[in-house]
């Protein structure tokens, strides 16, 4: 019903029809139908859909749980060498167990009744248990790729953030380094770190707590910290600065809030979406790198395992132990794999804008 | 060729030389924190020998002049001064011995994983969302995933130890063909996944349906307008494949004995033959940057629109 009324167009009287109160069907209309969501709850909807990527993430997380819980309670430790007992003469029995077989010791115990863990996947020409240098193994890839890729994070958001926030002379500077960084062989220059570093640091971590992390491990990690970081700074560089032009950073600025609120109160959660994806991604590739070191025999030290240097063993015995280069194989496959399609499915989930 | 591309052109060889200088003065530097200098791991030598030793290489000289005269060597002669550990040679002229062989590796290698990464990224693009297409993605995100390492590894062990179809050694010509394979297999997977993209796209342009609705046979759509122009951002690919393949072909001739740079490099990773390490490593790394270069300046040629800020 309209306001104006034909018969008496100059009266200003109200309608009273359009005061009436709101039917229930009217009311119906301002009900919420959903909840409000958050960008959170959003892309965890995002992710939960994707079948591919949400399997990954059941993989992965059995992977990892295994690698921390298992350990724990298995009996046999990674650098044990079974047949080798203190004052004994070393039983070579132990060495080159195919799997679910026993050495001469315990075979007796076991004629004795007694029940002997089995060794899964049969011990190594030392008489170490495979299946626990596997998960030992398992742990360092994990830990590596994960802490690797926390010093990209780190190092790549710092410099991404001044660059994009700061701009002008700063930005440009900061970038043609960055260029430098991006065009530089990353692999070769990392082997040329790691043949280093492994020598130079061992020297100067002697004596310091780092020692029991091994110099190869800490070289690692310095490695990915010095070339990792610029394609984290690129992506974080390219978010700010379109984020640095929308309406309510001016406003926090008209307001007098300075660099720091605004990259930490407004920035950094706006970055937090591209951030998350891009140091998923950066897991796998970490991982594929250590491994790759460990099989040139540049990773991580001697007892300690890991998947690429275990690869790396088995080719000696190829034609009777195939089964130990087969395992680690899979299990690094594995783990590189779903990494890739989870981070894939976090990248749709958390930055759909990207995605088209 | 527009001003913008010619300045776009220069800027680019500015920072491949900047990035080969840097490549150059890192290694250099690097080298010499080694705590002790490269005679360290040598057997006890009585001091006099040492600093014999140290003369004869120019170590004793002040770290700067060592550096001008490693840089002038491998500028104007190309000289990267003798093997430590190999009495007698230069580290050039081992280079250039495995270099025959990790070239003719590298290049077949590149050139099957293109192909085939064509083909096949091109094929599931235009039977896009069939079984085939998700067979061939399947297979390509597989091979994107798994080191090259371990792909090799378990292929020496599937064809040349238990099938025994080829030999296992890789210094015979049969015997190239397993790292040949191994070594393309990423690269393929890569072309893959690029080609069906980029194709995907290509179909979708309003010259395709043009091309068809004034009757062009299927298969010139697809070869003379489609392919074409669906293979311009594989270019870009170029540069990142051959640095796989330089740093993959490492590991892949260790696996398979190729008697090829790789080996040398490696063995001489493990030697602790440092001129060996900075020569070869600035020889690939040098290899690197020009062929991305190329790669990206090819880019920029072809398809003149595309803006690199």
């Amino acid at each position: 019903m309209s306001m104006f009324d034909k018969n008496r167009p100059f009266s200003l009287q109200v309608n009273m029809d359009n005061f009436l109160p709101a039917s229930d069907e009217e009311k119906e209309y301002m009900v919420q139908m959903r909840p409000s969501t958050t960008f959170f709850k959003d892309g965890m909807r995002r992710l939960l859909k994707n079948k591919v990527a949400t399997v990954s993430a059941i993989v992965i997380i059995i992977i990892a749980l295994a690698a921390i819980f298992v350990p724990m309670f298995w009996p046999y430790g990674y650098e044990q060498q079974l047949g080798n007992k203190p004052g004994q003469a070393v039983d070579a029995s132990y060495g080159n167990l195919k799997p679910f077989q026993y050495g001469k010791t315990e075979q007796e115990l076991m004629a004795d009744g007694e029940v002997i863990f089995p060794h899964i996947f049969g011990t190594d020409a030392l008489g170490r248990d495979y299946f626990i240098r596997i998960i030992y193994g398992t742990r360092v890839s994990l830990g590596v790729g994960f802490f690797a890729s926390i010093i990209v994070l780190i190092i790549g958001f710092i410099v991404g953030s001044i660059s994009g926030y700061a701009g002008g002379k700063v930005d440009i500077i900061i970038m043609r380094v960055v260029d430098v960084f991006y065009s530089l062989p990353d692999m070769l220059m990392i082997i040329l770190l790691s043949v280093v570093l492994k020598d130079a640091l061992a020297a100067a971590i002697k004596g310091t707590f780092l020692e029991s992390l091994g110099s190869n491990m800490i070289s690692l990690f310095i490695v990915f910290g010095v070339l990792y970081w610029v394609s984290m700074a690129r992506q974080i560089r390219g978010q700010i600065l379109s984020l640095k032009e929308q309406e309510y950073v001016l406003a926090a600025r008209t307001a007098g809030a300075k660099g720091k609120w605004i990259i930490m109160k407004h920035l950094f959660p706006n970055c937090i979406g591209i951030i998350v994806v891009y140091t998923a991604l950066q897991i796998p590739s970490a991982i594929f790198t250590e491994s790759y070191l460990s099989f040139l025999g540049l990773g991580v030290n001697a007892p300690m395992p890991s998947l690429g240097s275990l690869a790396s063993d088995a080719l000696n015995g190829l034609s009777s132990y195939g089964y130990r280069l087969v395992i680690p194989a899979v299990v690094i496959s594995l783990i590189v794999l779903s990494l890739n399609l989870f981070g894939d499915g976090l990248r749709d989930a958390f930055d759909p804008k990207l995605n088209n | 060729m527009s001003s913008k591309t010619t300045s776009y052109i220069i800027k680019r060889i500015i920072l491949a030389l900047v990035t080969i200088w840097v490549v150059m003065t890192v290694t250099f530097f690097v080298m010499h924190f080694i705590p002790g200098g490269p005679f360290t791991s040598e057997k006890a030598v009585s001091p006099s020998v040492q600093a014999a030793m140290e003369a004869k290489y120019g170590l004793d000289k002040p770290l700067l002049q060592q550096y001008a005269t490693y840089m002038k060597g491998i500028i104007t002669q190309f000289d990267f001064g003798p093997s430590i550990k190999q009495k007698g040679r230069q580290v050039v002229d081992i280079i250039f011995d495995g270099f025959r062989t990790s070239f003719k590796l590298g290049v077949l290698a590149a050139a099957w994983g293109a192909m085939a990464g064509v083909v096949l990224g091109a094929v599931a693009a235009l039977k896009r969302n069939t079984v085939i297409d998700r067979i061939i993605m399947v297979i390509a995100t597989a091979f994107i995933s798994m080191p090259g390492f371990i792909v090799g590894s378990l292929m020496l062990l599937v064809f040349a130890v238990q099938l025994r179809w080829v030999p296992a050694n890789g210094s015979t010509a049969a015997g190239l063909i397993l790292p040949v394979i191994a070594l393309g297999l990423s690269p393929m997977a890569n072309i893959t996944r690029l080609t069906r993209s980029s194709m995907l796209d290509v179909l979708g342009q309003d010259y395709i349906r043009t091309a068809k609705a004034k009757g062009v046979s299927g298969t010139k759509t697809i070869f003379g307008h489609a392919l074409k122009n669906a293979l311009i951002p594989v270019i870009t690919y170029i540069g990142p494949m051959l640095a796989y393949i330089v740093t993959g072909s490492l590991v892949i001739e260790q696996i398979f004995a190729v008697p090829g740079i790789g080996r040398y490099f490696v063995s001489s990773i493990i030697n602790r033959d440092y001129p060996m390490v900075m020569g070869t490593t600035i020889i690939l790394a040098v290899l690197i940057v020009i062929m991305n270069l190329i790669s990206d300046i090819l880019y920029k040629v072809v398809d003149p629109r595309i803006d690199f800020q």
